[in-house]
This record gives C-alpha cells, structure tokens and sequence, in this order.
C-alpha cells in the first residue's frame, strides 16, 4: 500500500440471505481522486458507498482506507464524511448545530467547534443561516448544510449518495458546481459520489466506475467510456440518447476489419480483429451524433422518420430502419428541415463506430 | 425531504372538496355535533351545579340556576324587648332576621301547620287577637294588645323568590372538610410518575425495538402487541401475591406507593412500546444513518435526535396514560390502601357518593375537582395528541 491510495476495494462481496448482490469488486482509488459510481437502478451502487461507509456490513472481501484495514471499524472511526440523498439534517437542531453535533459528539473544545463550523460556514456562504432550522431553508441551502457537515469533520474519504437528486434542474447544474469546486479545494480528500445521472457522472468524476447488476462493467475517464466503452452495456449507458447497435457480420478480419450489414453494405472499420471470429455475427455501434446526412448513392443506412425531436441546438430524428429493431436515433446538428414520414440516409465515419463480438465485449479490448 | 409530488398533493386536496360537498360529510359533521353536544351538556351541568348554593340546588336544576326559585324559609321576628306601646297596642316591627334584602317574599305564615297561609302584604290574624303583616320585601308589622313575652322573637314562615346565589363553598367545603384535597395530592402522587416511569421505559424500548440489531428482535415486538389484549383484571391476584411475598420479606405494606407505580407502568408498557416504536421506527433512516456516521453512538443518537424527534409522539401517549392512570379505581383499589393518605380522587368519590349521595352540592364540586386536571392535561396537550395519533398513518 503506498501513500497515495486513497481507498482499495479487494473482491468485496454483499450477500443478503442467500442472494449475492454484489460479486466481487475489486478498485483502486487514487488519493484526492473524485470518482463516480455510475449505474441503473438496483445494480448495488448505493449498497457498495453504504459498505464503504460501514453503514452496511461487508459480506467478504476487504476494504483499505489509506492503507488501513477497515472491515470491522465502526463509521464513525473510519474518517469517512457522508451526503445523504434526503439531506438527512437534524430537523431539530440549528444549521450551526448540524454542522457541530459529531465535534460535540467527539468532545472537542468550543473554540475548535465553533472556529470550524464559521469558517466552513463562510466557505459555504451559510454564515447568515447559521441558527436557522433546517426547515427554514431551502433544498440548496440544505444541501449545502449536509455537505458542510460533512466537512467539518475533516474525513479523509468524502461519500456522497445522489446528493443533488432532489434538487430541481437548474439548482442541481449550480450545485454540481459547488461540488465540484469543493474537489478542488480539497486537494487530499477521496470522494466517492453515486448517481444515475450519467451528465453529473460525466461532469464531475476523474474516473467512472460503471456498475451493472452488482459487478463492474468498466472503470475510466470519462471520455475513455464515452469513447472506448469496453462492452455493450457501457457503451449504451454511457451517452444520451443511448447507442445505435447494429448486427452484422464479419467478413474480413485484420488490422481492418470488414463488416457486411444486413443490407449488404460493406465497411472496413479501423480497429483490430482476431481470424478465429471470421464469419460471425458481431454488434456494431454507432453513436447518434456521429450520424452524417447523406445522399442516396453513398448511404450506409435509410429510414423513414417516425418522430422529430427539434430541441434548437440539435434535431433528434427518430427512424424506422430495416436495419434494426428499435429505433434508430440520429443526432444531427441544428435545426433542419425533415418531417415525419420522409425517407432518409445517412452515412459515418468508420473510425467512429465501435464493434462487439458475440459475447457483447468491445473488440478493441480483446 | 417532505416533497410530496404535487399531482398527489392535488389529488388529495380534491377528494377532501368531494368529501366536503357530499351528503356524508353532512352526517359526519351531525354525529359530531351530537356527540360534543352529549359530552358538553352534562359537564357544564356539573360545573354550573357545583357552583350553586345548597339550598338552590335542592330545588331546582341547573338550567334554572339563572332564575329565581321558590324556597320555604323561616324567619323571626325581633326578641320581645324591642316591643313599644303604639296607640295601645303593643307593636313589634322591623326587618325579619336572616332575610336575604335581594329576595322577595311571596307568602308567609305564622305556624309550621300553614306556612303559606297569607300573601304578602296582606294581614294575618294570630291566636288572642293579635295580627301580622309581612311585606315582599321582609318588613314585618306584628301587633297584639298584649305585651309579647319571652326571650327570643317569633317565628316566621315565608316562601321566598329568591334570586340565584352562586358561592365557593362547596369546594371550599369538598376541599377542606371533605378530604378530596388531600385525595387530589394522592392522585396526582400516584398518576405523575406512573406517567413518567413507563414512557421513560418505553421510548428506550421502542428505539432499541426499531433501530438496534439484536436477535429475536421480531418476536419481541409480536409479544409487546400480544400483551395489549391481555386483560390487567387477570393479573391482578398474582401480582398482589408477589407483592404480599415481597411485602413480607422485607417487612413493608404490600401496598404502597411504589407498588401503585410499578403496577401501572406493568400495565401500560404494552401499548406505550407499541405506539412509541410505530412513531420511532417511521423516523427517517437516513438521520440515524448520518448521526451514527458523525460518530453518536445508539446513547447519543437515542438522546440526542430520537427522543426530540419523537416528542409528538411521548407527549400523545403521556395523555392516554395519565388520563388512564387518574380515572382508575380498580388498581388503585387492589394496591392502595384505604387511609387519608393514600385514598385516590376515585376512591374518595366512591366513598363521598355512600355518605353523601344527597349532598348534590358536595358530590357535584368533588366530581368537577376530580375532572379539572385530566380536562387542563387534554387541553394543553392536545395539539400533540392529535398529530400523535395520525403520524404513522397520515404522513
């Protein structure tokens, strides 16, 4: 364990009764590094921050805080700080009281409480709020009272549950903000932040861990996923509106790959494939802004329109294709002139697709 | 935290208008009409009654204490040496002794045979020739051509309206002379603690019962519900039993005091942990979450947020419990002696109804005595009552 870990999951497990939630996870994360558990609903994110908090146990497995063992440590001892979803404040007490309660609970003088509690109070720009309740305020100020009480407690791993999920849309962009500049401020501090929101994920994370169905899809940047996604599931979380999967067939393999739609198009696309999947189907994806509008000679793919989606800065075209079951998204930029019903074609750039073999894994990773 | 989706919020806002214009609404608002109006009349009855002058009282009813009534009254006359000879007669006059200025006489008499015998102001012939007159207002004119003898005046029967009288008395008297004084100072040294004593257990229970990981913790709480419908008559015999046995060991009263206390708090743990661990257990997760992680251990986060919280909560079961605890008489009976100190407002109302059950004016301010503390309990803690009962099922 070298000084600059911030927290090691090794093969961590959680087991309700008999049913196994999470499968082992194993990560690194970097000391100071602000990092992103992303994921649908249920696929164990907030479970896995809560066993990190030691608000849940930890089946099996082990979890090193700075190099500390900390399976059996109680939360209180594991210099964890935590942002609750709810805000979870205490109704009952003062904003200042909030933000003192676990420095009273730990005996700390009344110059240290209240030198901490008014300058992160200032930091927080909640200094006029101070002996307000908590019903007083409003849901950004609330939040920003639950993050201040996590930071007085000076922890060395910042865990923070869907904090901004119950703020509305432009308060959330403001306090994604805060948060943010918080990480930057703290220099030394890991934060760990769960969400399902993947713009906060993408916004916000030095590194993106996607989960799905309690095991890790993919760990990275965040424009590694976007760009390199490891496998299907990756690769249509992460973007919005999701990614276009095609099936095709290989037909050539190499340093170029030659696929054939089921159209009878064919591509060579620039990413390496192995001789021994010749001949199978594999999954092509193609994201909806890289989409070109093009004529009818040079097409790789035509549908008709079956919604418009003007939004201004893009038009988002919903198309009927053979190629595919669902709908076909297509992001084109501005505003452009197609209605319901008319048949269009498009075409994209080979370097800007993204193939998976059978078993839904990227090539570019096998 | 308390966002509610304002398309429920709404829907709930148009099902109370419906509600508001149906014709059951109408019959909700006729039974609670007639359910105040039950409980109202009678009490104001008793409080109107209590406040009465005796004699009033034994006449006529409460709803006439405004008007005057009726009542036969004796009267005399002044003694005999006041008597001066007036145109040869000998003539007593003045005002009748004891007569009350703001009455006013209807009829009166001059023997216990015929009291009503002559209308005021009219002349009323006596034996050997002598006459009296009485006026509505009490003045009298009594004259016989022989001196009057003796030491004291006549009697004089009179029926009087009199006008309504209201007076302290009664609970001067109910509260002096009568012992519910010191029965109120019994009752409230049984009810108050055996208030406390069982929420203080209570709440820990309920915390522990809601948030603390202990095993059989399930079947604890089903045990908790199954002993609210274990009727406390049951018990009552074993209980006394154990206490006789203590009692004796230890060579004090088996009743007593902390015997009273101990038992009502027996009694009233089942449904005080169970509607204390309904409130305690809906509190939100996450602010015990965040307490545990700021480092409160289960002490702290049970003083420190649980017990503040749940306020409401403790206050609307202290209600039920001193309301329980002051009205009983079938506890206090079994594990209370009978002494002047230890005899409660109910047993002494029991007693009070055997000697006294004609003295309405005496039974009236006791009862009202009695009723005093559990209705100022009711109304300044009410507000918590109400949100008490309805946190839990109505958030």
């Amino acid at each position: 364990m070298t000084s600059s870990t911030g927290l090691t999951l090794k093969n961590i497990k959680k087991s309700y009764g008999k049913t196994e939630v999470l499968h082992g996870i194993d990560l690194d994360i970097k000391l100071g590094e602000f990092v992103v558990f992303v994921g649908p609903s249920g696929c164990g994110k907030s479970t896995l921050l809560r066993m990190i908090a030691g608000l849940e146990d930890i089946t099996s497995g082990d979890l090193f805080i700075e190099g500390h063992n900390v399976n059996d440590i109680p939360s209180a001892m594991r210099g964890i700080a935590m942002v609750f979803q709810s805000y979870a404040l205490y109704p009952h007490m003062t904003v200042y009281d909030n933000m003192a309660f676990s420095m009273r609970i730990a005996k700390e003088d009344k110059a240290t409480i209240d030198e901490r509690v008014t300058s992160t109070a200032a930091m927080l720009q909640l200094t006029d709020y101070l002996y307000r309740l908590p019903k007083a305020l409003s849901g950004g100020q609330r939040q920003r009272v639950a993050i201040g009480r996590a930071i007085v407690r000076n922890p060395k791993v910042f865990l923070f549950d869907e904090p901004l999920s119950n703020l509305d849309a432009s308060l959330r962009v403001q306090t994604r903000i805060e948060i943010a500049n918080l990480n930057e401020s703290l220099k030394e501090t890991t934060m760990i932040y769960v969400t399902h929101d993947q713009i906060e994920a993408m916004t916000l994370a030095d590194r993106i861990v996607v989960l799905s169905a309690g095991k890790i899809e993919q760990v990275g940047t965040p424009l590694e996923l976007y760009g390199q996604p490891a496998n299907l599931f990756v690769a249509q979380f992460i973007g919005s509106p999701a990614m276009n999967i095609f099936t095709v067939t290989l037909i050539k393999s190499g340093e170029l790959t030659s696929i054939q739609s089921q159209n009878g198009h064919q591509v060579d696309i620039p990413i390496k494939s192995h001789s021994d999947i010749e001949n199978q189907t594999l999954s092509i994806g193609v994201r909806p802004e890289d989409f070109r509008l093009a004529d009818q000679a040079s097409c790789m793919l035509s549908g008709t329109i079956s919604f418009v989606e003007s939004l201004g800065e893009v038009t988002l075209l919903h198309l009927d294709s053979a190629e595919s079951k669902v709908p076909v998204i297509v992001k084109i930029p501005g505003i452009i002139n197609k209605h319901k019903g008319e048949t269009i074609y498009l075409t994209v750039d080979a370097d800007k697709t993204h193939l998976f073999d059978a078993n839904g894994i990227s090539l570019r990773y096998l | 935290m308390q966002s509610i989706p304002s398309n429920k919020s709404n829907r709930v806002m148009m099902s109370l208008k419906q509600m508001r214009r149906s014709p059951l609404m109408l019959l909700v608002h006729l039974s609670v009409l007639l359910l105040v109006l039950l409980w109202t009349f009678p009490t104001a009855g008793l409080l109107i009654s209590s406040f009465r002058d005796k004699d009033q009282l034994a006449v006529s009813g409460w709803w006439e204490a405004l008007s005057s009534s009726e009542q036969n009254l004796i009267g005399r006359t002044d003694a005999p040496d006041q008597q001066v000879l007036l145109d040869g007669e000998y003539v007593l006059a003045g005002k009748i002794e004891d007569f009350n200025p703001k009455d006013e006489i209807l009829r009166f008499g001059w023997t216990s045979q015929e009291p009503e015998a002559y209308l005021a102001g009219s002349v009323a012939k006596m034996r050997d020739g002598g006459t009296l007159t009485v006026a509505g207002d009490g003045r009298y004119s009594m004259a016989s051509p022989t001196p009057f003898t003796g030491s004291r005046g006549n009697r004089v029967f009179y029926t009087a309206l009199a006008s309504p009288k209201f007076t302290l008395d009664n609970y001067d008297e109910v509260l002096h002379s009568e012992g519910i004084g010191q029965s109120f100072i019994n009752s409230l040294t049984v009810t108050i603690p055996a208030t406390i004593i069982p929420i203080l257990i209570a709440a820990f229970a309920a915390y522990a019962l809601s948030w603390m990981r202990l095993p059989g913790r399930g079947i604890l709480i089903a045990l908790v519900v199954g002993l609210l419908v274990v009727p406390l008559q049951m018990s009552l015999i074993p209980l006394l039993q154990l206490y006789n046995t203590i009692g004796g060991y230890f060579g004090v009263s088996a009743k007593s005091y902390l015997g009273i206390w101990l038992a009502h708090t027996g009694f009233g743990l089942p449904l005080a942990i169970y509607l204390l661990r309904n409130y305690i257990s809906g509190l939100p997760k996450e602010i015990i979450e965040s307490a545990r992680v700021d480092g409160a251990n289960d002490f702290d986060i049970f003083v420190k947020i649980i017990l503040p919280l749940s306020f409401p909560a403790l206050a609307s079961f202290a209600i039920f419990q001193f309301l329980w605890v002051w009205n009983d008489l079938l506890v206090a009976t079994v594990f209370l002696g009978n002494g002047e100190h230890e005899l409660v407002l109910t047993g002494r109302l029991r007693e009070l109804l055997g000697s006294r059950g004609g003295n309405w004016e005496i039974l009236t301010a006791s009862a009202f005595v009695s009723i005093a503390v559990p209705l100022t309990v009711f109304w300044t803690l009410q507000r918590y009552l109400v949100r008490g009962l309805l946190t839990g099922s109505v958030k």
